[in-house]
């Protein structure tokens, strides 16, 4: 039983990772006032990116700097549609979403001849557990051994730059400057904008962090978790960020605990399959179901309540210009 | 600021049509890319999409499904309501004629199945859309959010139920059993010959008509009945329709109606018109496309029509090319997100330029009688 439990954290972790980081981005994004439902093409241009970087190249850390590149540069477009060009937001997520799985489809077809998929990565091309010290030594130490050398070793890089990476999210959005000023500009350009301080400039900087914060997620999925690109890999995991960064009401830690959750669930979904309890086999799909079916009685209100930054989706224009 | 205005077919027409010609030279460079010469390749697809009759059938079956998604996103955008949801209303609506067709399809010949699966796959992705709107006009919550997680909730439950309860015994697949042969709708071709027409075989069946009544339906609700004329106040300045006596909760609530009907009416094409069963993920994205067709058809039944028939164009264009090249199809979705991204996003990129060039070759020097501002 113990172990069971052990094992389903440490799936939680693994399928939370690409969550906790897409989550941040979008934090950063939406805190600014500016909707981000193109999180899913952005882990998925990525993931492709950076698998197929580090394929080429025989470094997984080239792939991720790649795979962040690529999720910069579609954070730009969105950014240029909607800052530069007050175009709609969701719109452009949308298109951002639907071009990135056109495209890595085709030019993975195009570049590798494998129906989509990059070539399956080895060596330094993939993100390795790393294995903590000691953690072989441990793992027949009872309780703490176990949780030790499964739980807590043998994760990813980027799976170990999350303990920095949340924190130092939080300290920027609610202990600097930087991060007073993408709050303010969220809930009122106007104000931030005769204060002196350019709203452009802040919007851009903040889909820059969000697009630098989804591509190590999207990195993670193929270079880390899978070690290979697979068309649709993302399947719906930026939006489900997206539900867990409105669960966590767009603040760091909350969002945290709501990936957790949200992974959970989804490590039960896998582990009850096929599991029945007398005669009724429990339907996996409502597992599955279960952040979005909260995230829907969140935003209507019965459990708490998320409130949004007031100026999200709106353009900023300047009176005169 | 100059007075002089631009006449109105630029902004409806020109306009568009310069964001598609962009979006469809972005795409030019990426066939360049991939090794295939956009000319050759725009050939290829005219002629697998309009050159022969079998070619004609496809696109036009693949635009039947369009009109109903693109209706459906436009009726909303209309009330100022961003439904996402299609995907999920289409795929409950589905579901409907689906169990019409399985039930009564057993007893009844397809002329009396043909109007109930079209109330009843109406009425499920009505329902679909129904909870999102309550919620938006109710409780605040974002239509945008909630009807993203109703997509995926429509996506367990139907797994669940394809998987679970709608699957028979003996089959592996995860699909329904295949509806009674008298259920299915007519084809075109065979309406045809009981003309004296022959043309050949396609999955083109009756409900392309159905659609082009919805479209004509449409045009007269949203601009000759009082609900229509409610629903653009509302979506032009809500307040404003507020104070003049609108009741905003009335109207998402049926803009959202109306708009997951005609999203549920997509399962009497695909499911009742070819198909013949319930499969999962027959909707194949489908709903999101109905985006970028309410997006180029500006949100005008006659320029959804149009724009239907340019994405079903694409789609029996890209299989040939598919099957020409041995490119993937997905090249389509790019040229789809191409788009979106510049009919929708960067609608307003080229705006003030064209402008600009047009009235510096057209417009006449305003006369001091026109002077009136």
């Amino acid at each position: 039983m113990f172990e069971t439990i052990i094992l389903m954290l440490d799936a939680t972790i693994r399928v939370a990772t690409p969550l906790i980081f897409a989550s941040l981005a979008g934090m950063f994004c939406e805190r600014s006032g500016i909707v981000n439902i193109a999180l899913e093409g952005k882990l998925l241009a990525a993931a492709f990116v950076g698998a197929a970087t580090a394929h080429v190249t025989g470094s997984a850390w080239l792939g991720l700097l790649a795979g962040i590149g690529i999720s910069v540069l579609l954070a730009l477009l969105h950014g240029f549609a909607t800052i530069t060009h007050r175009g709609d937001h969701v719109v452009s997520g949308m298109a951002i979403n639907i071009l990135a799985a056109g495209l890595t489809v085709t030019l993975g077809r195009h570049w590798f001849h494998q129906g989509g998929q990059t070539p399956a990565l080895s060596g330094d091309a993939r993100f390795a557990p790393i294995q903590l010290p000691g953690a072989e030594a441990m793992a027949d130490v009872p309780v703490i051994g176990l949780l030790y050398s499964e739980l807590i070793s043998g994760h990813s890089a980027l799976v170990y730059l999350l303990i920095i990476t949340v924190p130092l999210a939080w300290y920027v959005m609610f202990k600097t400057r930087f991060g007073l000023r993408l709050r303010a500009v969220g809930e009122s350009p106007a104000a931030v904008d005769t204060a002196g301080i350019s709203v452009v400039r802040m919007r851009y900087s903040a889909v820059i962090i969000c697009g630098l914060l989804v591509g190590i997620g999207g990195v993670y999925l193929s270079v880390a978790q899978t070690a290979q690109f697979i068309p649709n890999m993302s399947a719906g995991k930026g939006y489900m960020a997206l539900a867990a960064l409105i669960f966590g009401k767009w603040r760091p830690f909350t969002a945290l605990a709501a990936c957790l959750l949200f992974g959970f669930l989804d490590a039960m979904a896998i582990r009850l399959q096929g599991v029945s309890i007398g005669d009724f086999a429990i339907p996996v799909q409502a597992i599955e179901a279960i952040p979005y079916v909260l995230t829907v009685f969140l935003l209507a209100g019965f459990i708490g309540k998320a409130i949004a930054p007031k100026a999200i989706g709106v353009p900023y224009t300047k009176e005169r210009e | 600021m100059s007075q002089t205005q631009v006449p109105a077919w630029v902004s409806v027409a020109l306009l568009p049509a310069i964001n598609v010609f962009a979006a469809f030279l972005v795409s030019a460079l990426l066939f360049m890319y991939i090794d295939i010469s956009p000319i050759d390749a725009i050939k290829v697809m005219w002629t697998g999409a309009f050159g022969y009759a079998e070619g004609i059938g496809y696109t036009l079956y693949y635009t039947t499904g369009f009109i109903f998604t693109g209706l459906a996103v436009a009726i909303a955008f209309h009330a100022g309501l961003f439904n996402i949801g299609g995907e999920g209303q289409a795929y409950i609506g589905g579901l409907g004629v689906g169990l019409v067709c399985l039930t009564l399809g057993e007893f009844a010949p397809w002329y009396v199945v043909f109007p109930v699966a079209i109330i009843v796959g109406g009425l499920f992705g009505a329902a679909w859309a129904f909870i999102p709107a309550y919620l938006q006009a109710k409780r605040g919550s974002h239509i945008v959010i909630t009807t993203i997680m109703f997509n995926f909730i429509a996506a367990s439950l139907m797994a669940y139920l394809l998987v679970d309860i709608l699957k028979p015994e003996t089959t592996m697949a995860t699909e329904s059993r295949v509806f009674a042969a008298s259920s299915w709708l007519p084809k075109m071709h065979e309406m045809l010959s009981w003309v004296g027409v022959s043309m050949s075989a396609s999955p083109l069946n009756l409900s392309f008509i159905f659609a082009l009544l919805c479209c004509l339906l449409l045009w007269l609700f949203i601009w000759h009945t009082r609900w229509g004329y409610e629903i653009r106040s509302v979506g032009s300045n809500p307040s404003a329709a507020t104070y003049a006596g609108i009741s905003y909760v009335k109207i998402v609530i049926i803009a959202m109606l109306i708009s997951g009907m005609l999203a549920g009416f997509f399962g009497l094409n695909v499911l009742q018109g070819e198909l013949h069963q319930i499969k999962l993920n027959f909707v194949e994205g489908f709903g999101f496309t109905g985006i970028a067709v309410a997006l180029m058809g500006r949100n005008h039944p006659l320029g959804v029509l149009l724009a239907s028939l340019l994405f079903g164009f694409l789609y029996q264009g890209g299989a040939e090319l598919s099957f020409e090249y041995g490119v993937d199809r997905n090249i389509v979705v790019v040229l789809q997100g191409l788009v979106i991204l510049f009919s929708g996003a960067l609608e307003h990129m080229f705006k003030p330029s064209l402008e600009r060039t047009y009235l510096k070759l057209f417009a006449k020097k305003p006369s001091p009688s026109e002077g009136v501002a």
